[in-house]
């Protein structure tokens, strides 16, 4: 891997004066687009949402600590530390979808594109269809993530010793794909023939979904806490490196067999990406604060915030591809339009 | 950047066997004014009849990590839970962690040393197990998770002391002290015991390996024949009188073992013996600890070990008046004594 010290290298391409920045006044974890407006998930109780003059308003959400949060466009739905699971759209009205009785902690969500919600509490996974009845179904551990298939209604439930791929809809035995260790984050290949798991020990787990064929993708010195696929799903851009660690999935084997690429070194863990939804660019946050936009194809870099010490927590693109959101774990957060 | 450990939010474990007054003593500790506000992770909702938005219900799931190595185990439950909990940082003071009355302590204390994450943001106290006076010794011989419990402890509550006659309590402490002379010892009735004495004891702290443990030494003291002199140690006995008084037990399953010297020990010798030791031994040895003299280093070494996991620093410059002792302590099931005596001596300057 090669040495790269941006501080003694000038000559860098820079747009941090094009930033916006955004003070949120509140610890984030995340960041989500509705339509064209930032919503900063914070660690506790608030969304902040960033009007179209850069005013910030935090909207209360949960009682407590924000544990997960996803969004499809048209609402962000989170869990919490109270037991709440909790959806927010674009006009601001939040709505309470289900609270565990016990108030015990909802530990992850996913939102499928025809409105399905699933959550998780404990061991057990929760789905409920945008028409239909709620279904459950009880992992043999602790539901570490969930994932819903691009087609059909179909559930990875990332667990210990492997991942489950439930249909709810089908009274079929939910299908086991078994690896050992502790997994995490799922996530399917936008074209529906992967399965990666971030794990526990610093590597992912993918599975070909055609023959369950393993693939193992190790190397990194940390967790990979953040997973992002590229416009079209030719690779998987993730954290936990210091260098943004990209899989190819392009091929019918996908990364079997294969080196990633190693882009935007720098001499601080990648903490974050996402990927551009268009094109083959992406951002990438890092654990001592500086935010870079990177293309793939060459790996040419552009600064968009410089290294402030703390690390970069949400960062985001808009579904259209022209604003990008970021902020780092104080809350010190910033916009760029293109 | 690794934040300073004192930053790092505090972690007590607390243990016991069913009955024994975890419960008690968590009450105490929760509704005690303290001034501090304590997280705590806790395997019944209900029990606690506390209202405090920051006692989580915990799954005690136990996870071999992915390592290759079979004891090193951890809790995976704790790891989401310690990642949620720190979203709401500055909300609490301290953690503290009750396991079942079954549980090992062991992957819960391995999971403060393995996962990144967890150990950025917390360090471990102490552990801390209540034991039952009238019943340990009863425990003891037929509940292999009591002993465990009773080795790996830094601190002991012995509770419910107002039950049993003062020499059933000789007694019970007599069989606490075979298989830990080194925990800190408290008797108590429905665990009144001071909070100061069960939290913030640094008991992982190598910088407070001996500031914490003014025993460490002379807890032997007591069994000192015992420790050099073993070979009238048979199968046979089961306890025998000692010069204090006191009586001794030797449990023939948990021991603890102590190695000392006044002669210097060669670090290229000593570093890779107890790395080994801790490889093909470790499943055996529950805790280890030590402070080290090495030839021509004006530094002490210190070691604190939880079976397979080992971490170790220099600590400071001896001081002038100090004897440069280095003195080991392992305690563990069924220890290779005789092996571990000689690889020892092996490390010794000559």
């Amino acid at each position: 891997m090669s040495e790269f010290d941006p501080g003694e290298v000038p000559s860098i391409a820079s747009m941090t004066d094009q930033i916006r920045p955004v003070p949120l006044g509140m610890a984030v974890t995340s960041v989500h687009f509705l339509g064209d407006t930032a919503h900063f998930i914070g660690t506790e109780e608030n969304v902040a949402i960033v009007g179209g003059e850069g005013e910030v308003s935090q909207t209360p959400v949960h009682g407590g600590a924000i544990l997960c949060s996803v969004c499809d466009g048209e609402r962000i739905v989170m869990g919490g530390d109270d037991g709440k699971l909790v959806a927010l759209n674009a006009k601001g009205e939040v709505s309470t979808l289900a609270t565990d009785p016990k108030r015990r902690w909802i530990d992850a969500v996913a939102l499928h594109s025809d409105g399905a919600v699933a959550w998780s509490v404990g061991k057990t996974a929760f789905v409920r269809p945008a028409k239909g009845e709620e279904k459950s179904f009880d992992a043999p551990s602790t539901v570490g993530g969930l994932a819903f298939a691009p087609k059909g209604l179909r559930l990875a439930i990332a667990h210990y010793g492997g991942a489950t791929l439930w249909f709810p809809n089908m009274a079929a035995k939910p299908e086991f794909l078994e690896w050992a260790g502790s997994h995490h984050a799922v996530t399917f290949s936008p074209d529906n023939k992967f399965l990666v798991t971030a794990m526990h020990e610093p590597a992912l787990h993918g599975w070909r979904l055609a023959d369950n064929r393993h693939m193992r993708m190790s190397g990194y010195p940390g967790r990979v806490r953040s997973m992002s696929w590229s416009a079209g799903g030719k690779g998987l851009a993730t954290s936990g490196a210091d260098t943004v660690i990209i899989w190819p999935f392009a091929s019918k084997d996908g990364p079997m067999g294969k080196q990633p690429a190693m882009l935007a070194p720098l001499q601080a863990r990648v903490a974050v990406v996402a990927c551009h939804p268009k094109d083959d660019i992406l951002a990438a946050g890092y654990s001592d604060g500086t935010v870079l936009m990177v293309r793939m194809e060459d790996g040419a870099e552009i600064l968009l915030r410089q290294n402030k010490g703390v690390p970069v927590a949400a960062l985001a693109w808009n579904a259209k591809g022209t604003l990008l959101a970021f902020a780092d774990e104080d809350g010190d957060g910033g916009l760029l339009a293109f | 950047m690794p934040e300073p450990s004192s930053q790092k939010i505090p972690v007590t474990v607390l243990t016991g066997y069913l009955g024994a007054g975890k419960t008690t003593l968590l009450n105490r500790i929760l509704s005690e004014n303290h001034g501090k506000k304590y997280a705590v992770i806790v395997n019944e909702f209900g029990e606690i009849g506390i209202d405090n938005d920051l006692i989580i219900g915990a799954d005690e799931e136990v996870f071999e990590m992915n390592n290759g190595c079979i004891c090193c185990t951890v809790r995976g439950d704790l790891v989401r839970i310690m990642d949620g909990l720190m979203k709401r940082k500055g909300k609490f003071d301290a953690i503290i962690v009750e396991t079942t009355g079954l549980a090992d302590p062991a992957p819960v204390a391995q999971t403060f040393f393995v996962d990144e994450d967890v150990q950025k943001n917390a360090r471990l106290d102490a552990v801390v197990t209540v034991a039952d006076a009238k019943w340990l010794s009863d425990r003891l011989k037929d509940a292999p998770e009591a002993k465990n419990q009773i080795a790996f402890a830094d601190v002991i509550v012995l509770n419910k002391t107002d039950l049993v006659s003062k020499p059933e309590l000789a007694e019970v402490e007599a069989r606490i002290r075979g298989i830990n002379p080194y925990a800190k010892l408290h008797r108590t009735e429905r665990c009144k015991v001071e909070l100061a004495d069960v939290l913030e004891r640094g008991a992982f702290d190598l910088d407070r390996i001996l500031d914490i443990e003014p025993d460490f030494l002379e807890a032997d003291d007591h069994d000192h024949d015992h420790d050099h002199d073993h070979h009238h140690h048979g199968h046979d006995h089961h306890h025998h009188d000692h010069g204090h008084g006191m009586k001794h037990y030797h449990d023939e399953e948990m021991q603890s073992l102590s190695l000392r010297t006044d002669k210097a020990l060669d670090p290229t010798k000593f570093m890779p013996w107890l790395q080994n030791l801790v490889a093909t031994e470790g499943q055996k040895i529950l805790r280890s600890k030590g402070i080290l003299a090495f030839a021509g280093d004006d530094d002490r070494y210190v070691f604190q070990g939880v079976h397979m996991m080992l971490e170790g620093d220099h600590q400071r410059k001896w001081k002038e008046d100090e004897p440069r002792e280095s003195r080991l302590v392992f305690i563990g099931r069924e220890l290779p004594e005789q092996a571990i005596r000689d690889g020892f001596e092996r490390c010794i300057v000559s």
